[in-house]
């Protein structure tokens, strides 16, 4: 089938780049599991490795769930009404703020870490708190919640829709709750999904604004990796990837189905 | 209330949090640029002095090689990949997406677990091959990140693509080499402009990858950090992001002109 | 309920005048159709009605002896059926019909009983627990009409109902909906741009044009007597007569007419039934087309006009393309109208 030189070449190319893409995974996964990576495999398979990281990260572990759920919930309240209004009222002025609450996609993380730091980081309270962090990654995560549901929300006939309940008696608040919301749900979960996911890996911002107390799942993996053997900085690795890849697939999915709805 | 106030109603948590939270923070951050003993000369200060400027050279350099690279990788393998049907398609598929949930940091240990002294190619070659921490390592970490960003832009590209298009080329007698020159690129690239657009971007500002192997080497996203953390020079950081912002926000939009998609840069 | 509107006008913010200073009346029950063609004015003027758009300043609705000018949709009372029914994706059809009986806040038995007879009456019983994107467009079209009466409005409001179904359903619907509408006993004001329609469904049609109402009478007072040359051409596709009117005579190019009056000043218009082709005909032309329509024949006729005179054929046997035929126009089926600028 694949016959022509051509298609041997292209076949070739990809299978180089999933062999570095995945090979180095596989290596972390391993090394984690294994009693002496020096010796190898045939040191034996041990969760000795993982036991030592949830005693040591137990915290990190569970500071970035929360820190997501509380993300999740923030760019819902903040993220869910505004890209209804920004469905509502297209025009320059919404093209103006979706792209101005896009900044954070294009600008890098340490240079809003770097700016919120200069405002904020006097204010002793809020610096030293998990909001801090909070803060960070909603301004992160909002462009994508926002976006994802506006996907979805242009794509149906929203105004009409709206028109329909009102004359059927249905104020504006009961039209958001009962049209708008449950039409946007697909774009709200492959939104939450999203958030949840990039909330749980991220480092740019999060590491210059954490505290010493105050260590999520990624700053704790940067610190495995400076000070811990390569088992155990593999074993932490593990347990990321345990987390994070059934939410990213989780994620692609709903964002396909959102996606085709939205076409 | 009316129906008007109830939508800007609706706008107003997402105004007061990116003022508070945005618009605020930015503009003290440039004010904190000019606070520095050159003032606003501290802009011209990045291309005078020479530790600035090489940075700023060599993070160009580095990031123009990842994009490439990435171009030419991830084009041929979306390509091939959208334009055949075989067994464990989809099991390759999900392996080249699966680095999309990898914070930097991680791809930087994996860099490591490559190159690094106990690391796979070190084991396995004669002699001491060791590039983890040098610039060979971060193009490659810059790589792992880029690859499965450029082939989902070049995938849905390549899916918008109409097959009539070449059925029509060939039946004009266009050899398949003609095709790829003449139909499929040309179909390709806004696409591949914004995915290089993109890529560019990301591995300018990429700190995570840069946090675990570049100790030793000046890129940008490095020496915005060390300017910050240990030399303690507020202006020269605050207008180094200044600039990096302002370069990857400009290719963003650049991108997102021609494509339309949003993938996260950061990393 | 009685509907009366003055003085409604709305201009659009860029200054489009979309609806130029209108007054309507609608009696209780009645059933008014606006027509007209795109842009027209005949939309906005419903969606006036409904609340949907605030028309200018001095302009004032009244639903009987209640000034709804200032009420927002919602608090209006009336029914919407939506050119693209504007059905709720993630409702079942119950849920759907009974919507605006829960924005009442009635309870649920009375909810149930009132959407239960709803569906009976609009024959849709067997569908109630569908979902939207089952449903075929004449069910659409029927749940959206059930759910715009289900909570009894004071006005139902019906924007182009039909048009988003193919013509041969689209004709059964039209008689359905027209005996639904009296069914319902409800004062009903639905736009279209079909005259068909428009004649088939109101007890009285609106013609508009260019933001105003042009006429407003029965299907039968507008066709026979239509004021203006745009009613005459959009209701019943009257043709323009073009030639020279002296006194009760006109001179065409293939010949000379009667007329039943002194036409002087005036235009003249016919329609092509009443262009009848026998050989003992005053006019003289010659066969362009000839279109077989299943009952009829339409035959199209150069010489006689500058352009093309068209003549339905009612018999078994047409002219042959390229034939010479002779044509009669009975002085009485001319339409004599005032002369005005534009012709349609």
């Amino acid at each position: 089938m694949f016959r022509s030189k051509t298609k041997l070449l292209q076949l070739s190319v990809t299978l180089t780049a999933c062999a570095f893409l995945l090979i180095p995974t596989i290596m972390s996964v391993l090394a984690g599991v294994t009693a002496n990576y020096f010796q190898g495999i045939s040191s034996g398979l041990t969760f000795k490795w993982v036991y030592q990281v949830w005693e040591l990260y137990a915290d990190s572990i569970f500071l970035s769930l929360w820190i997501a759920f509380a993300c999740l919930i923030s760019t819902l309240i903040i993220g869910l009404p505004a890209a209804y209004g920004l469905a509502r009222h297209p025009g320059w002025l919404s093209r103006v703020l979706e792209e101005f609450i896009s900044l954070p996609l294009a600008v890098p993380g340490l240079a809003l870490a770097l700016a919120l730091l200069q405002l904020y980081g006097s204010m002793k309270g809020f610096r030293a708190s998990w909001t801090f962090i909070l803060v960070g990654h909603v301004l992160y995560t909002l462009p994508f919640m926002v976006r994802s549901i506006l996907a979805v929300l242009a794509a149906i006939d929203l105004k009409t829709l709206e028109e329909g309940a009102a004359s059927l008696g249905a104020s504006p608040w009961q039209r958001f709750r009962d049209i708008v919301v449950p039409n946007a749900m697909p774009g709200i979960l492959a939104g939450a999904l999203t958030v949840v996911t990039l909330s749980i890996g991220e480092f740019n911002l999060t590491w210059m604004l954490h505290t010493p107390y105050l260590k999520t799942l990624p700053v704790g993996l940067a610190d495995s990796y400076a000070s811990m053997r390569l088992e155990v900085a593999s074993a932490y690795t593990l347990v990321f990837f345990v987390l994070i890849v059934p939410l990213l697939m989780a994620m692609q999915w709903a964002s396909a189905r959102a996606q085709r709805i939205a076409q | 209330m009316t129906n008007r106030h109830f939508v800007l109603a609706c706008l107003t948590p997402l105004l007061i949090f990116s003022l508070a939270f945005l618009a605020l923070p930015l503009v003290r951050l440039f004010l904190a640029s000019g606070e520095g003993e050159a003032g606003w000369a501290i802009y011209l200060d990045i291309l005078r002095k020479p530790r600035y400027l090489e940075t700023l050279v060599l993070t160009v350099l580095v990031s123009l090689a990842t994009t490439f690279t990435a171009l030419a990788i991830s084009t041929t393998a979306g390509m091939f990949l959208s334009r055949n049907q075989f067994r464990g398609r989809g099991m390759l598929l999900s392996i080249m997406t699966l680095p999309l949930a990898f914070p930097g940091v991680v791809i930087g240990f994996l860099i490591i677990l490559l190159g690094g002294r106990q690391g796979l190619i070190n084991q396995i070659t004669p002699g001491h091959v060791v590039f983890a921490y040098s610039v060979v390592g971060l193009f490659l970490g810059y790589l792992y990140f880029s690859i499965p960003r450029v082939l989902l832009t070049v995938m849905a590209a390549a899916e918008k693509l109409d097959p009539a298009l070449e059925e029509a080329a060939r039946t004009l007698g266009a050899s398949p080499y003609r095709v790829v020159i003449d139909v499929i690129m040309p179909g390709l690239m806004p696409s591949l402009i914004a995915a290089g657009a993109i890529a560019f971007a990301t591995a300018m500002g990429a700190f995570g990858t840069a946090f675990t192997l570049a100790t030793n080497i000046d890129v940008l996203p490095m020496v915005i950090y060390t300017e910050f953390t240990l030399s303690a020079n507020i202006a020269m950081a605050a207008a180094l992001s200044i600039v990096l912002g302002i370069v990857t926000w400009i290719l963003l939009l650049i991108a997102r002109s021609l494509s339309g998609t949003t993938v996260a840069a950061g990393g | 309920m009685t509907l009366r509107l003055t003085n409604t006008a709305k201009t659009y913010p860029d200054g489009t005048r979309a609806l130029l200073p209108t007054e309507l009346e609608v009696a209780s029950g009645e059933v008014v159709s606006l027509l007209g063609p795109s842009g027209c004015g005949k939309t906005t003027l419903l969606r006036i009605i409904a609340g949907l758009e605030t028309p200018d300043p001095g302009g004032e609705i009244w639903f009987d002896t209640d000034n709804v000018t200032a009420l927002p949709v919602e608090r209006r009372n009336v029914g919407m059926v939506f050119q693209s029914y504007a059905l709720f994706p993630n409702m079942s059809v119950r849920a759907n019909i009974g919507y605006g009986l829960k924005m009442q806040k009635l309870s649920r038995p009375e909810i149930d009983a009132r959407v239960s007879e709803v569906l009976e009456m609009c024959q849709l019983e067997d569908f109630a627990h569908r979902a939207i994107t089952a449903l075929s467009g004449g069910q659409r079209q029927r749940v959206a009409l059930a759910r715009a009466i289900a909570p009894r409005p004071r006005l139902l409001l019906l924007d182009e109902p039909l048009s988003a179904l193919d013509a041969a359903l689209r004709e059964a619907l039209r008689d359905e909906l027209a005996i639904l509408l009296r069914k319902f006993e409800i004062t009903a004001i639905f736009v279209t741009h079909d005259q068909d329609e428009a004649m088939a469904i109101a007890d009285r049609v609106a013609v508009m044009s260019q933001g105003r109402i042009a006429q407003s009478g029965t299907p039968e007072e507008l066709y026979r007597n239509p004021k203006t040359s745009f009613v005459a051409g959009f209701v019943g596709n009257a043709m323009h007569l073009e030639g020279q009117v002296d006194k009760s005579t006109m001179k065409l190019q293939g010949g000379t007419l009667s007329l039943e009056r002194d036409g002087t000043g005036h235009d003249v218009y016919v329609r092509a039934e009443d262009v009848l082709i026998n050989s003992s005909g005053p006019l003289r032309g010659q066969v362009e087309s000839v279109t077989f329509l299943g009952t009829h024949y339409r035959v199209a006729i150069k010489g006689i006009v500058p352009g093309l005179l068209t003549s339905i054929f009612p018999g078994q046997k047409a002219p042959k393309v390229g034939e010479a035929v002779h044509v009669s126009i009975k002085p009485n089926t001319l339409l004599l109208l005032p002369r005005s600028g534009a012709h349609p």
